[in-house]
């Protein structure tokens, strides 16, 4: 019995430590802002632990480049290919949260065909909408009620929430960005 | 021996906790500070950098420090949250020169007055300060809206010797070991708005430079055409174009020694 009761503790000890395994300092996950989902849900970055994470920041109003942003976005789901919900997330962050309810984001997912099992859709307030696009290295302007000027970049963070790679501007570097989601997601 | 297991799984779930929001770990504590407020009454100016140019902006009455965030205002705020000292800081927050002229974690600079700007801070850690005092960043439109004002009135940009003032401010040397408050107020009683300190802004990320704008969906030549062509009817444009060109350079953790912050606050709160 005692010695059933030393394995149990040493069993806990253990998972205590890999639980309390650092976040590196320039990981995504040392923001604590919470995120709303496209089905009213709520999310911090830390729930992505352990999977690649594939970002950019959008607007569902928008008629110009986002349209392009989120193809690309799904051009580069199809070049890497069928991978696992647990491993992977594509997310879209929305940098206009007022116009962008859970519903209007639920909506664009769907209009656009993609997956809410890899796919989502996060909306928060002003204030950690500046600051995520600061950590993306995002700039955008609210140049009227419905429409905003934007960088269009796609990040994509490693399983520890670390940047691994930045792709910027548009039609370019689709295979690029793929095969590094492809290595991160060998890691 | 039961008890050390209870006890192992109370730590376990204690760690689960902070693993799950970071920001219960590095949470803020708020500081008490008596820097003086001023009431900037709202109303209307039009912008005049870059695409913006004409474009009449509307300003909503707000509070602004009447001066820039000294060290020692900084020093306090450092002492109840040491997870934004030098040692600690994260390095998603905070380049390498975050408070790099600090001779440690709570010791401002030998050659610094205490009443000297803080310098050498992120955008990051600006935002905490104002959030731990009860306030935030002022937006670029509220800073400009103020600047716009001389010793006499609210708005002197039609005036050619405010502009030579401005310009002869950004000349000055130094400006950042200077003491706040040691040259005249504004209009609004507003210190040391121009040849002090570059300050940050809320929405400084909204400045779309050049380089990165051939990428970007709306382009924002007309930056740096304004900069180029340096009209008579508007030199002051040209002072207005060195501080966006600042902001359209800088990224959120970088931290310079010649960029401090001041705070503004709502109305209503």
């Amino acid at each position: 019995m005692k010695r059933l009761l030393y394995l149990l503790s040493a069993f806990l000890i253990l998972s205590c430590s890999k639980k309390e395994e650092m976040i590196s300092p320039d990981s995504i996950y040392n923001v604590g802002s919470v995120w709303e989902k496209q089905d009213g849900n709520k999310i911090s970055f830390i729930d992505f632990k352990g999977k690649v994470l594939v970002t950019t920041m959008i607007f569902t109003s928008c008629k110009t480049a986002c349209p392009r942003l989120t193809a690309e976005m799904k051009k580069i789901e199809n070049e890497v290919g069928k991978v696992s919900p647990d491993n992977i997330e594509y997310v879209l962050i929305s940098i206009d949260p007022e116009t962008d309810t859970p519903e209007v984001m639920k909506a664009y997912l769907k209009t656009h065909q993609l997956d809410e099992k890899e796919w989502m859709f996060i909306r928060s307030n002003e204030n950690d909408t500046r600051e995520i696009a600061n950590i993306m290295a995002v700039k955008y302007k609210e140049i009227s009620p419905i429409e905003f000027s934007h960088s269009n970049i796609i990040s994509v963070y490693s399983k520890n929430g670390t940047l691994a790679y930045q792709k910027e501007g548009l039609d370019n570097d689709i295979q690029r960005t793929a095969k590094e989601i492809k290595k991160q997601l060998e890691l | 021996m039961f008890f050390a297991i209870v006890l192992a799984l109370f730590s376990c779930s204690r760690h689960s906790v902070h693993e799950k929001s970071p920001d219960i770990q590095n949470h803020l504590k708020y500081v008490s500070n008596s820097k003086k407020m001023v009431k900037i009454d709202g109303g209307i100016y039009e912008a005049f950098i870059g695409k913006d140019s004409g474009k009449i902006v509307k300003i909503e009455t707000f509070y602004l420090d009447d001066s820039p965030v000294t060290n020692a205002d900084y020093l306090s705020f450092l002492k109840a949250n040491p997870q934004w000292t030098k040692s600690k800081v994260k390095r998603l927050y905070a380049d390498s020169s975050y408070l790099r002229h600090w001779k440690s974690d709570f010791e401002i600079p030998e050659n610094v007055s205490p009443d000297a700007p803080v310098t050498n801070v992120s955008w990051y850690a600006a935002k905490e300060y104002a959030k731990s005092v009860g306030k935030r960043l002022p937006t670029i439109d509220e800073w400009e809206f103020t600047a716009l004002a001389d010793r006499n009135s609210k708005n002197a940009s039609g005036k050619p010797e405010f502009t030579d003032f401005i310009l002869k401010s950004y000349q000055k040397k130094d400006k950042n070991k200077q003491i706040i408050k040691k040259d005249l107020p504004n209009y609004y009683g507003v210190y040391n708005m121009y040849g002090m300190v570059w300050e940050w802004t809320f929405d400084f990320n909204s400045v779309m430079m050049s380089g990165e704008s051939r990428k970007d969906n709306t382009t924002n030549e007309s930056l740096f055409c304004a900069g180029a062509a340096i009209t008579s009817s508007d030199l002051r444009n040209y002072a207005g174009f060195v501080r966006y060109a600042l902001r359209g350079s800088l990224k959120a953790d970088y931290c310079l020694n010649n960029l401090g912050f001041r705070c503004a606050k709502n109305l209503n709160k």
